[in-house]
């Protein structure tokens, strides 16, 4: 049984479609992130599910109940804000007890909740401070403590770590990982970000325009993207437009001819992709692989050091640009390209992706 | 900068300065210097049944007009902030207009509409106290509307959302979460209806009967007749009232913020 359920939840503003037909099943203490660039309906989904924006068409379940049709206060939902929405009139303590409260929870029970909560997030010594007086990161957790104190069915995050810098946002994600394995919370995790989405969810669910573009692990939306929205939107991706050609091979726009796996019919095909680091540069002059099925000609235009790895950006004889990422662990220093030098680009067969 | 502040200022205070310490002066005609000071001018203004009256009178309408302009005012912001429907821009200018109005004109008005209810009901309002609140509610609602609905505008609209997902039913988060944020705004509107209402002159010189006239305009009345220093007794003590309103107000909400 999915805790929450979607079944062909549609919003709409007059003429304006912001979410067409979402249709969704979320497992007890599953992660799910909803993922995908500014207006693309995550966020009006999320609050559909909370009850601050009604559903136009569809419904939405709670386990067995039908909450579709229910105001925010009936629904028992945790939801963090992306601004955090904090009572500022009110102490950490008196924010993270209102739910509780609500519940009409007796005091003496609802402290000691509170003291838990605040506990799980590290804040118990800061339960008698305003919001304003502490820093992002504290009243982030604040929200989260004031969302899940009541035990919600399901906690819903709307881009809680953006406002957080960089290195924060990390640890703030583990820890939140963390705490939400172990209560076991079913949770819906709102975001533009791709490497945020992949690094905490079970499974991302990639929207844009409204729609549901793919739904699955993170490796799989990685590895096996449905559409070449996903392909674009999920990591850096190559991508060469071409069609299949009678003999089976794609041909690109730019005459470059390569082999493909058949696994997926010829017929629609109008692009071919491949990952930067699943391509290998090898040196032209040495290289005596044939022009052609995934061995391609091609002359280094830019070698740029990024730490973990080196990102080189090669052209083909067609003028097409390809970006390469390199392990810069698996490299020897001397074996550094420089701009000018002449290589060839391949890739293993199973590593192209067509669309 | 500075200078410009201080002029400022100067300006602002010496007719209040020059007021008060008038109030003080001996002499019966007024006349610099003054020969000696003295307290007699405030027992004499107490002393006459008009200004006590004046007084009340204007207290009770300043305090019922203010009840009458929040009662009216708060929902109408609300749904001024929140709501999104047609006409809501002419309404909210529609709830301005009074500003603009001059007061002359729409005491004038008032009064011509207060007599034609009298022609058709039969019931006389035009120099009622009824008439007067009536009137003294439209001077004040205007100035309720506007510092609460700009204390709305400022309250971010997720704390209401947040505590709805929390479990509070609207009326709920309004009490506990919304309106501990509005109150400075509130508050500043209700003194600022308070204030124009109890120094209100124009609009409420065709409303005024016999045993409803206001402090302003008995004090015009009197200026008529004779000027000594009563007149600049009835005005210290109106500038104190005020004043001591402001300053208590300011120390629990902090009307600055309110702006």
């Amino acid at each position: 049984m999915s805790q929450i359920s979607l079944q062909n939840v549609t919003k709409r503003y007059g003429n304006l479609t912001t979410v067409d037909r979402v249709s969704l099943d979320i497992g007890q203490g599953e992660f799910v992130a909803f993922l995908g660039p500014s207006g693309c309906g995550k966020t009006t989904t999320l609050r559909m599910i909370a009850g601050l924006t009604l559903a136009s068409e569809g419904s939405i379940r709670f386990g067995t109940r039908d909450v579709t049709d229910l105001p925010p206060y009936l629904r028992n939902a945790g939801l963090v804000f992306q601004g955090y929405a904090l009572f500022p009139h009110m102490t950490v303590a008196q924010n993270v007890a209102f739910g509780l409260e609500m519940r009409g929870i007796d005091r003496t029970q609802a402290q000691r909740r509170v003291q838990e909560a605040l506990a799980l997030v590290k804040l118990d010594h800061f339960a008698h401070r305003l919001p304003k007086q502490l820093s992002g990161g504290q009243q982030q957790r604040v929200a989260l403590a004031r969302a899940i104190v009541y035990e919600p069915e399901v906690l819903l995050l709307d881009e809680p770590l953006s406002a957080l810098d960089a290195k924060l946002r990390h640890e703030v994600r583990t820890d939140l990982r963390r705490l939400q394995s172990r209560l076991g919370l079913t949770t819906i995790f709102v975001t533009h970000d791709q490497d945020e989405a992949i690094a905490v969810a079970d499974r991302v669910v990639v929207m844009s325009a409204g729609k549901v573009e793919q739904v699955g692990t993170p490796r799989e939306i990685y590895q096996r993207p449905a559409n070449r929205f996903v392909a674009e939107f999920i990591g850096l991706t190559n991508i060469f437009a071409g069609s299949i050609e009678a003999g089976g091979s794609f041909l690109t726009e730019g005459g470059e001819r390569f082999a493909v796996s058949s696994e997926r019919g010829a017929a629609g095909v109008t692009a071919f992709a491949v990952r930067p680091e699943q391509i290998s540069l090898h040196n032209g002059l040495g290289a005596s692989a044939a022009p052609g099925l995934g061995a391609l000609p091609a002359t280094v235009e830019d070698v740029i050091y990024r730490g973990s790895l080196t990102e080189v950006v090669v052209r083909t004889s067609s003028g097409m640009p390809i970006v390469v990422h390199r392990q810069n662990a698996e490299l020897p220093s001397e074996n550094e390209l420089r701009p000018g030098q002449q290589v060839v680009a391949s890739w293993p067969a199973g590593a192209a992706m067509l669309f | 900068m500075i200078g410009g502040c201080i002029l400022a200022f100067v300006m602002v205070l010496a007719p209040l300065v020059a007021i008060i310490w008038v109030s003080f002066f001996e002499n019966k005609i007024i006349s610099f210097p003054p020969t000696g000071y003295t307290l007699n001018w405030y027992a004499m203004a107490w002393e006459m049944p008009r200004f006590r009256d004046g007084f009340a009178t204007s207290l009770k309408l300043g305090v019922l007009a203010t009840a009458i302009s929040l009662a009216v005012g708060i929902p109408a912001s609300v749904v001024l902030a929140r709501g999104r429907f047609p006409g809501r821009e002419a309404i909210q200018s529609l709830l301005l207009a009074p500003l603009i109005v001059p007061g002359i004109v729409a005491g004038a008005a008032f009064y011509m509409f207060l007599i034609e209810v009298e022609i058709v009901t039969g019931i006389q309002v035009a120099t009622t106290f009824t008439g007067l609140a009536i009137a003294h509610s439209l001077i004040a609602l205007p100035w309720t509307v506007r510092l609460v609905t700009a204390s709305l505008l400022g309250v971010d609209p997720q704390l209401r959302e947040a505590a709805l997902t929390m479990g509070a039913r609207p009326f709920t988060a309004f009490r506990r979460v919304t309106w501990p944020v509005i109150r400075p705004g509130v508050v500043a509107g209700a003194l600022f209806s308070f204030v124009v209402s109890f120094v209100d002159l124009e609009k409420s010189l065709f409303l005024v009967g016999p045993g409803t006239t206001t402090l302003p305009i008995v004090i015009v009345n009197y200026l008529e007749w004779s000027v000594d220093p009563t007149i600049a007794a009835v005005a210290t003590v109106q500038i104190a009232l005020i004043a001591t309103g402001l300053i208590i107000t300011d120390r629990y909400f902090k009307l600055a913020r309110a702006f």
